[in-house]
């Protein structure tokens, strides 16, 4: 604790940082608990679980649904992020180095997927969907899931851009560099940390999104959160243990990628 | 002294070097997505609301006129303060003990705040359905202490959608309190220190009133997303403990009803948007640091 050195924890401070410990417990450790019981040996989900076994990763791997819900969900997850940084990257431009018309307004408007309830859109837009027959379509998916992103990816680019030393153009271009080398030269390396970033969440905000996955998703096209929500109704097996523990793990790599590139930009 | 460090406008001191029409050409592809594959359907959808035979407010009277559908909307409310009070109760030392720690401790306790923000929500929600089953550890920890003869009814009420969406909740109560609590400068617990002041009194005289803004923005913030909440309710509540994200979707997919599905979700949209103008400086803050 940052206190004066040497000095004893008051009663008060006890009791705080004992409530803290707890409370961090209680955030983490159910999501951890699921990671033994993905390798117990018992056909139902049982703590602490018996035994070890990979069977129910395998049977993960050789589940032509599970696999296929995975396949969509990466697909849409790329395509999120590639759609939402340029996207994302240039409103972060545009909100930093110009002073667009409206500016405010168009703030606003693109933060509103972050405001709008998630069932309410997740409806609207499964109306919307379905009047065109798109229903379980990648393009469906992709357009709802930029949306979410793309302000994840304005805030963490303009994070830097806040700080960009203009100056620096302006040295380049006396020596000659058209606008797009610029760009290219110095613009995007000092940016790339904050785009990196960006694209790590949307990823992520795509991949675990749960709400819109579960009304856009067709009979036979669905996001693997769809699957998932599906089988903890219906089909309670281990294999949904094996599931969660590779989605938390997925979190946890992007999550670690993410604080390196974080801690490489100082 | 506010919740907030960063300006609320994104570029308030940048250099502006690039010409009006750049920076319009550059914004618009994003606003377009979002306006018209976004907001648009919402705002068609919700605009069904006002679709009646008898009057464009049919669907209102009938939501309000209404006693289950009432008692959604109250069981919502009620359902979504319990929720903010526990984050509150649960969130508030953890943040304070945030903006004490340093170095590796500090980075330890943020990646146990941060690393269920951005698990699945759906794996979170299972992780509780598993914990809270007849067979399930909460029920062997009870019985296994004497403190029940059989197993209880965990799964399916209410008292285990409050704790299951707390839990997915708890990380959006704590960071923005968190960065309220690390604007009050330590000078002001040194000098109340050297004045002889208890630690308590400190929390009580200076923590506290200084973070009341921070409480404020997190439990609201915590409030909102708890009306429009989906897949948690879905998931570990039980038939009679229905909000109204359950209504709506319910509405939506079996009664195919979308005009009173949009009065439903028109009602939630409301209650949002009009709090908006005191979180929308929040939204920066949180979302640029989560």
């Amino acid at each position: 604790m940052e206190t004066t050195p040497a000095r004893m924890l008051s009663g008060f401070e006890w009791l705080m940082l004992a409530l803290a410990i707890a409370v961090a417990a209680f955030l983490i450790l159910p999501t951890l608990i699921i990671v033994p019981m993905s390798f117990g040996t018992d056909g139902y989900l049982n703590f602490p679980p018996r035994g070890f076994t990979f069977r129910w990763y395998g049977e993960f791997f050789n589940d032509g649904d599970w696999l296929r819900a995975a396949w969509f969900s990466l697909k849409v997850g790329v395509l999120t992020t590639v759609v939402s940084v340029v996207l994302g990257t240039a409103a972060a431009l545009a909100l930093t180095r110009s002073r667009v018309p409206f500016g405010g307004l168009m703030q606003l408007v693109i933060i509103m997927p972050m405001i709008l309830p998630q069932i309410v859109v997740a409806i609207a837009l499964l109306l919307f969907y379905q009047q065109l027959g798109m229903v379980g379509s990648i393009a469906a998916f992709v357009a709802s899931h930029a949306c979410l992103a793309i302000p994840f990816v304005l805030f963490s680019v303009s994070a830097i851009l806040k700080r960009y030393d203009v100056d620096l153009d302006a040295a380049a271009y006396v020596c000659g560099a058209d606008r797009f080398t610029i760009f290219r030269r110095i613009t995007l390396p000092i940016i790339w940390p904050g785009i990196a970033s960006g694209a790590l969440f949307s990823f992520l905000i795509s991949f675990d999104e749960a709400v819109i996955s579960f009304f856009l998703s067709g009979v036979s096209d669905k996001a693997i959160a769809r699957k998932f929500f599906e089988d903890v109704e219906l089909n309670v097996t281990p294999v949904l243990a094996a599931v969660a523990t590779l989605l938390t793990l997925a979190t946890i790599l992007v999550l670690a990628a993410t604080a390196f590139l974080k801690s490489d930009r100082k | 002294m506010g919740t907030v460090h960063h300006r609320p406008d994104i570029a308030a001191d940048s250099p502006r070097d690039l010409s009006r029409l750049v920076g319009l050409l550059l914004i618009l592809p994003a606003v377009a997505l979002i306006a018209s594959l976004f907001v648009g359907p919402v705002i068609t959808f919700l605009l069904r609301s006002f679709e009646g035979d008898a009057s464009p407010f049919e669907q209102y009277t009938r939501l309000f006129g209404s006693d289950i559908y009432l008692r959604v909307l109250i069981r919502t409310l009620v359902i979504s303060f319990l929720v903010t009070l526990t984050c509150l109760v649960l969130g508030y030392p953890v943040a304070w003990l945030l903006s004490r720690l340093r170095g590796w401790k500090l980075a330890l306790l943020a990646l146990f705040v941060l690393l269920p923000l951005w698990t699945s929500v759906l794996v979170r929600t299972y992780a509780w359905t598993v914990l809270l089953q007849r067979n399930g550890i909460v029920n062997s920890v009870l019985t296994g202490l004497g403190l029940t003869d059989a197993p209880l009814r965990l799964l399916y009420t209410d008292g285990a959608v409050v704790i299951a969406m707390a839990h997915v909740l708890l990380p959006f109560l704590i960071l923005p309190l968190w960065g309220s609590l690390r604007q009050i400068p330590p000078e002001f617990r040194s000098a109340a220190l050297v004045l002889g002041a208890s630690e308590f009194s400190i929390f009580r005289r200076i923590t506290a009133p200084l973070s009341a803004a921070g409480v404020g923005a997190g439990c609201l913030f915590v409030f909102l997303i708890s009306l429009g909440f989906f897949v948690t309710p879905a998931l570990v509540g039980g038939p009679r403990s229905m909000m109204i994200g359950t209504l709506v979707s319910q509405q939506a997919l079996d009664a195919l009803n979308w005009p009173f599905a949009a009065a439903l979700s028109a009602v939630i949209t409301a209650v949002v948007l009009m709090a908006m103008p005191f979180c929308r400086r929040l939204f920066l803050v949180t979302r640029a640091e989560g």
